[in-house]
């Protein structure tokens, strides 16, 4: 891709000069207009919250507030930051995207592997009951009952602690085990007969040979894993009933409704500390997204090779 | 030809053509056992966490209870044929939640398809290495904001007004109130729009990253060669952008087309929240919520009948995704499965 890039953009130059048309500027403007003004859209939203986060209160009483920070004050991230609920919450989401990853790709790596090799006998079947999953999934009912019958066989196995619930259910999309057999389906079959003869068996050949020569693919895939897990909502709101084990979506969801509840019913007036109720809610949101933002540069890179259109055919 | 030069048959080969095809297999089979072995996790999940649900979808036909003690139970229940069926079909509600679900991925897919479209072709278009790099990584954020966090911001964005508790308006909400719209996150007539207009906020920047791929995949020399023709930037759009990725273009059509029955239903049912309580049903219900919001909660419903309106949904958009698959083998020669 990089050097397909290369070419794309010396291609209009002849001589060493660059000659557009009037259309092709015309086009130009346009693209760094659209351009632009999406991204400065996509921006917004996260600038406006943590402006609200951080403006004194009662800027944001009076919604003076439209772009950047009106005053200063911090006190509305320490009361987030010094509130119990709060870090038990990070933890629990800390938690559920750690073993919740570990699982996933543990089972997506070893089962994809195993996928990947035409040679096994009902391959074929296998690789249907995967894609099946696909095509036709359970609707909410018959999951919450398959939550609930978990729960009861995990709770009989001495499991106090709902968050295993969440890790070991959501488990694997069809979608990225696929992406994984496909990068290990694209290494050359001559590597692993190589590794055969000098006598390595199957787990060493895939742990040594295959998963780091598809690093790309397996950190992808990783990444889709842990995103998925740290941003997961609706079930761990419906099936974790014991408030010190939800995970930080569901608190912060619950914490919003309360404190615009709160509002409703006695009307708006700066709180004790000075600070309008309404600007916890948007630090509380800030403090859910500064994660993703500070491992975001590191892991932008990776998102083409997880959306190639590889095709799931077998 | 003399005999000598025919491949000379190995001793495994002699002993492959001595053992029967099954007796073969299970050779394979024994061969293989570290594979089965790596395969063993994904299956056990498969079995308990996918087809296990779908075994349980059997409750639509039954008449669901609870209670293990007296019958009950997903798999002992009695069962009563098609009766939850007929009384879903016999609601106007669930009608509705049908045409709402097929209408809000139907502007999705309208508004939402030619989006990424174009904010690709824009991006081929900026050839200033790290103007374009910055911008592409803001345009893909929106996609990994969770949904609670993004819906929370719409809300706040989209805030009424209320002059009785003195609740300032949210800045966009301040635009549409100087144009007399009030109270839109409440207003069933705006719900399309906002699902619309925030999921392309939310995925159009990531969904262009596979059209842009298509682009910078068009060799160079096509360009070129049009542009000494003559071609104008819309002419080469035309002759030689389009046509370089149509492949992608069909095959995402066409895979959009069969997800048309599948609504997110954890943004829906967020949306929803952001409202005062159900005022948005009329066009924001789709099957899947209305099962979370009528049938789950209410203990008065049999739960075998939210199983069936999922039974429904499931069925179709099955049939959707694997008739567009077969349209797409058609057309391009490319498909998914």
């Amino acid at each position: 891709m990089a050097t397909a890039t290369k070419t794309l953009a010396r291609a209009p130059k002849r001589n060493g000069k660059t000659k557009l048309e009037g259309s092709e500027i015309a086009f130009k403007i346009f693209s760094y207009l659209f351009v632009t003004i999406f991204a400065l859209m996509c921006l917004y939203p996260l600038i406006f919250v943590f402006s609200c986060a951080v403006s004194d209160g009662q800027a944001v009483l009076d919604g003076r507030i439209t772009f950047l920070a009106v005053g200063w004050q911090w006190i509305a991230f320490r009361n987030v930051i010094m509130s119990k609920t709060f870090w038990i919450a990070y933890a629990n989401t800390f938690f559920v995207t750690l073993f919740g990853t570990i699982y996933c790709m543990g089972l997506s790596i070893l089962g994809a592997y195993a996928l990947s090799k035409k040679r096994l006998v009902g391959h074929d079947l296998f690789n249907f009951l995967l894609i099946f999953t696909m095509w036709f999934s359970a609707g909410v009912v018959p999951m919450h009952l398959n939550y609930q019958s978990t729960w009861v066989v995990l709770s009989k196995m001495g499991f106090t602690d709902q968050k295993w619930l969440i890790v070991l259910a959501m488990g694997m999309s069809a979608f990225n085990v696929i992406l994984l057999r496909n990068a290990f389906d694209s290494v050359p079959i001559e590597i692993e007969e190589a590794a055969q003869v000098d006598g390595a068996n199957d787990f060493q050949i895939m742990s040594k040979i295959y998963v780091p020569m598809s690093k790309a693919t397996v950190a992808t895939v990783a990444l889709f894993y842990g995103i998925s897990r740290w941003n997961g909502y609706f079930w761990a709101m419906q099936e974790v009933s014991n408030v010190y084990d939800q995970p930080l979506q569901v608190v912060i969801k619950t914490n919003i409704d309360v404190i615009n509840e709160t509002i409703s019913d006695t009307g708006l007036t700066l709180n004790a500390d000075g600070i309008a109720p309404q600007s916890e809610i948007y630090a509380m949101i800030v403090c859910a997204i500064i994660p993703i933002l500070i491992i975001y540069p590191f892991i932008q890179k990776y998102f083409a090779a997880g959306v190639n259109l590889g095709g799931v055919k077998e | 030809m003399s005999v000598r030069s025919l491949p000379k048959a190995t001793e495994e080969d002699v002993q492959r053509l001595e053992r029967g095809y099954w007796k073969e297999k299970f050779h394979d089979i024994g061969r293989d056992w570290r594979l089965y072995l790596l395969f063993l996790p994904l299956f056990f999940f498969l079995v308990c966490w996918k087809y296990f649900p779908i075994a349980s979808m059997v409750v639509s036909f039954k008449d669901y209870k609870a209670d293990a003690s007296f019958g009950g139970g997903t798999f002992t229940s009695n069962f009563i044929g098609f009766n939850s069926f007929l009384y879903l079909f016999n609601l106007p509600a669930f009608w509705n939640a049908f045409r709402n679900s097929f209408m809000l991925s139907f502007y999705g897919l309208l508004f939402g398809f030619p989006f990424p479209i174009i904010l690709a072709l824009a991006f081929s278009e900026i050839r200033l290495k790290g103007y374009r790099a910055v911008s592409q990584v803001l345009c893909y954020l929106p996609k990994f904001i969770s949904l609670v966090v993004m819906t929370s911001i719409l809300g706040l964005l989209f805030q009424t007004s209320n002059p009785n508790t003195g609740l300032p308006a949210g800045p966009l909400a301040k635009i549409f109130e100087a144009m007399g719209q009030r109270d839109l996150l409440s207003n069933p007539r705006a719900f399309r729009s906002l699902y619309t207009v925030s999921g392309i906020w939310t995925d159009a920047g990531y969904g262009s990253i596979v059209y842009f791929a298509a682009i910078l995949g068009i060799s160079p020399t096509n360009y070129e060669a049009a542009r000494i023709d003559g071609a104008s930037k819309m002419q080469q759009m035309r002759y030689v952008t389009i046509p370089g990725m149509a492949p992608t273009l069909i095959i995402m059509l066409i895979l959009k087309m069969g997800q048309l029955l599948t609504v997110g239903y954890e943004k829906v049912y967020l949306m929803q929240g952001l409202g005062t309580g159900g005022a948005t049903w009329e066009t924001s219900q789709t099957i899947s919520t209305y099962v979370i919001n009528v049938v789950m909660t209410n203990s008065q419903i049999n739960q075998g009948i939210g199983a069936a309106a999922d039974m429904f949904n499931s069925l179709l958009s099955m049939l959707l995704v694997l008739g567009s698959n077969k349209i797409a083998k058609k057309v391009s020669n490319t498909s998914l499965f």
